[in-house]
């Protein structure tokens, strides 16, 4: 009796801990949900909706216009969506299903470093390295470009990819591979047909992290990008400057004065950037929930 | 010379002096030298790790993926040796199907699962895809239970209607030979039935190798009966001889379980 009671006594203790840490998650970003809104949507009152949605960015004079720093994370993110995507899956499916043993065992820690590396650094690398090649090579006006951006960001949103895809790839039974080989599939439409389809909530999660953790890099764009809140117009737009949201608030933000119209613009603008990544994540847990509940279904 | 004579059945399959190793070095074959025979039940049978799993993976070469550092001998079908590296795999395969001891359905729907092999063969022909689904699903006794529900995905099957639905799938390919490792051990009785009435059927047009779950299972399927212990065959006989009468010692404690 009295071994139970203690017993359900630290239960209590643990369950409670549990659920404080829980709540107290929830709670913190409640309130950074709050403080961004409180201080984000002041700007809705002190600029007119239309100028807001316009394609002037010119604090100094007032134009708050953020269609050029929208268009700018579009560009860059979807560029290097492009690039990530393909090179990290061809990556993990290098290393889960192709590579030799030894080849996998050094391949694994190089991209878990590679998804630890500083974006300063990277960004350090692509202002010294990168766009000066690329604009010789490219002959451009300038090295800094959202093309370099994309190029920076695919680079450092392939290791999330590869790293996640791969355990994906990996968790899939070998038996699958075994049945689909010996009904005398080839080593690649195994991966193509049954592997890969096998995995494809985990490859999703995949590139999803991906390209979260593409919107929301900051160092890396401010430093390669141009900085020009330009107006992205055309397919041109990829290989001149540009200026993405992230950049936006992290450069203007030390200079301005704390309740000013800026101010309060710049924390609006933290409050689309928010908006798009709750997309995004929303996108890619419905897809993924969606098929979790299907399988759940056939299995009950 | 084989006899062509309907009495006398072909040797379908000859294993010569066959070794395999794994790279721990664990001898999974030694020596083993064994015919299989056309149209008839050919079962492999024998305790936990005596290699017959490995023997099954010989046939269709799954052993390729395994670490096998050492493997010797020839295992002729039809004559060819299939462990030459020149033979093709690929083509291989599609003549020697297998099911698994546990069902491995496909992530795809009943009808993706079992025209699967024929269409990566290049089997573009509608009629001809849905003729082999009809055919292979009642080979293996399951069209009447799904024949309604084709396009439903295959893992809400039960545990027996996806062991039939592999054999299902094998048989699509048309093969010659049907392996088939411990097809029965995850199955209730009713569903064992089920899959040994099919094989009763189907060994007039292929040549089974049957790797049983239990020694009853053995005798009730076997045309053609092997025991292994340890990687070597103990005992070989035609009949049921080895199971009523076995001949050496240790058949015998095993058959009557004694042992293993
Ligand atoms: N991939 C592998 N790598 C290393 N050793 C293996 C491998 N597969 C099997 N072995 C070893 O080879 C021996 C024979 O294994 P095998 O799977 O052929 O036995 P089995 O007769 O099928 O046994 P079971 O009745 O348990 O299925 C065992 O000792 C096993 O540990
Ligand atoms: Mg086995």
């Amino acid at each position: 009796m009295n071994k139970k009671s203690t017993l359900s006594w630290k239960e209590y203790v643990i369950t409670r801990l549990i659920k404080a840490s829980g709540y107290s998650a929830i709670i913190f970003v409640g309130m950074i949900l709050y403080f961004l809104l409180s201080q984000g949507l002041p700007a809705l009152q002190e600029v007119p909706l239309s100028s807001l949605i316009a394609d002037r960015w010119y604090p100094i004079e007032d134009y708050y216009g953020i269609l050029p720093l929208l268009g700018g994370s579009l560009v860059v993110t979807i560029g290097a969506t492009l690039i990530a995507v393909p090179f990290g899956l061809a990556s993990a499916i290098y290393i889960a299903e192709i590579a030799p043993r030894w080849a996998r065992e050094i391949l694994k820690p190089i991209v878990e470093i590679l998804g630890g590396l500083p974006s300063v650094v990277l960004g350090f690398l692509g202002i010294m390295v990168l766009s000066p090649t690329l604009q010789v090579w490219l002959d451009l006006p300038t090295g800094l470009s959202a093309f370099t951006g994309s190029l920076l960001l695919g680079g450092i949103a392939i290791p999330t990819i590869v790293s996640v895809a791969e355990d994906a790839l990996d968790a899939v039974p070998r038996s699958y591979r075994e049945a689909a080989l010996a009904l005398g599939a080839t080593h690649w439409q195994t991966i193509w047909t049954v592997t890969l389809p096998a995995a494809r909530s985990g490859v999703l999660t995949a590139i999803m992290l991906g390209i979260a953790r593409a919107i929301g890099e900051t160092m890396t764009v401010m430093m390669v990008t141009g900085n020009a809140p330009v107006m992205p117009n055309g397919p041109g737009a990829l290989f001149a400057p540009v200026r993405t949201m992230t950049a936006t608030i992290a450069a203007e933000m030390g200079e301005v004065a704390s309740g000013s119209t800026h101010y309060h613009v710049l924390f609006f603008i933290g409050i689309v950037l928010f908006l798009i990544s709750l997309a995004v994540n929303v996108t890619a847990s419905a897809v993924i929930f969606r098929q979790v509940k299907r399988t759940e279904k056939l299995l009950s | 010379m084989p006899n062509k004579n309907d009495s006398v059945k072909e040797n379908k399959v000859v294993l010569e002096n066959v070794n395999l190793s794994y790279s721990d070095g664990t001898e999974s074959l030694k020596n083993v030298s064994m015919p299989f025979v056309a149209n008839s039940t050919n079962v492999v049978f024998g305790p936990a790790g005596s290699g017959k799993s490995s023997l099954l993976r010989l046939f269709n070469r799954l052993n390729d993926l395994a670490d096998v550092t050492l493997l010797e001998g020839q295992v002729l079908l039809d004559g060819e040796n299939i462990l030459d590296p020149n033979t093709d795999v690929i083509a291989l395969r599609r003549k020697v199907g297998m099911v698994f001891a546990r069902p491995v359905v496909l992530p795809m729907s009943i009808r993706k699962n079992l025209t699967y092999g024929l269409e990566l063969a290049g089997e573009k022909n509608k009629t001809v895809l849905n003729e082999s689904v009809e055919r292979s699903l009642n080979q293996a006794a399951l069209w009447d239970e799904v024949k309604d529900r084709l396009d439903d995905p295959a893992i809400a099957l039960s545990g027996g209607q996806q062991q039939r639905l592999c054999l299902a799938r094998s048989l699509a390919n048309e093969p010659e030979i049907v392996l088939l490792d411990e097809p029965t051990s995850g199955l209730d009785p009713i569903s064992t039935n089920k899959i040994e009435e099919s094989l009763q059927i189907l060994k007039k047009d292929y040549t089974i190798i049957l790797v049983p779950h239990s020694v009853h299972q053995a005798a009730r399927t076997a045309d053609y009966s092997a025991f292994f212990l340890q990687g070597k065959l103990i005992e070989y006989s035609a009949g049921k001889t080895i199971y009523t009468n076995p001949q050496d010692e240790r058949t015998r404690d095993y058959v009557e379980g004694r042992f293993g």
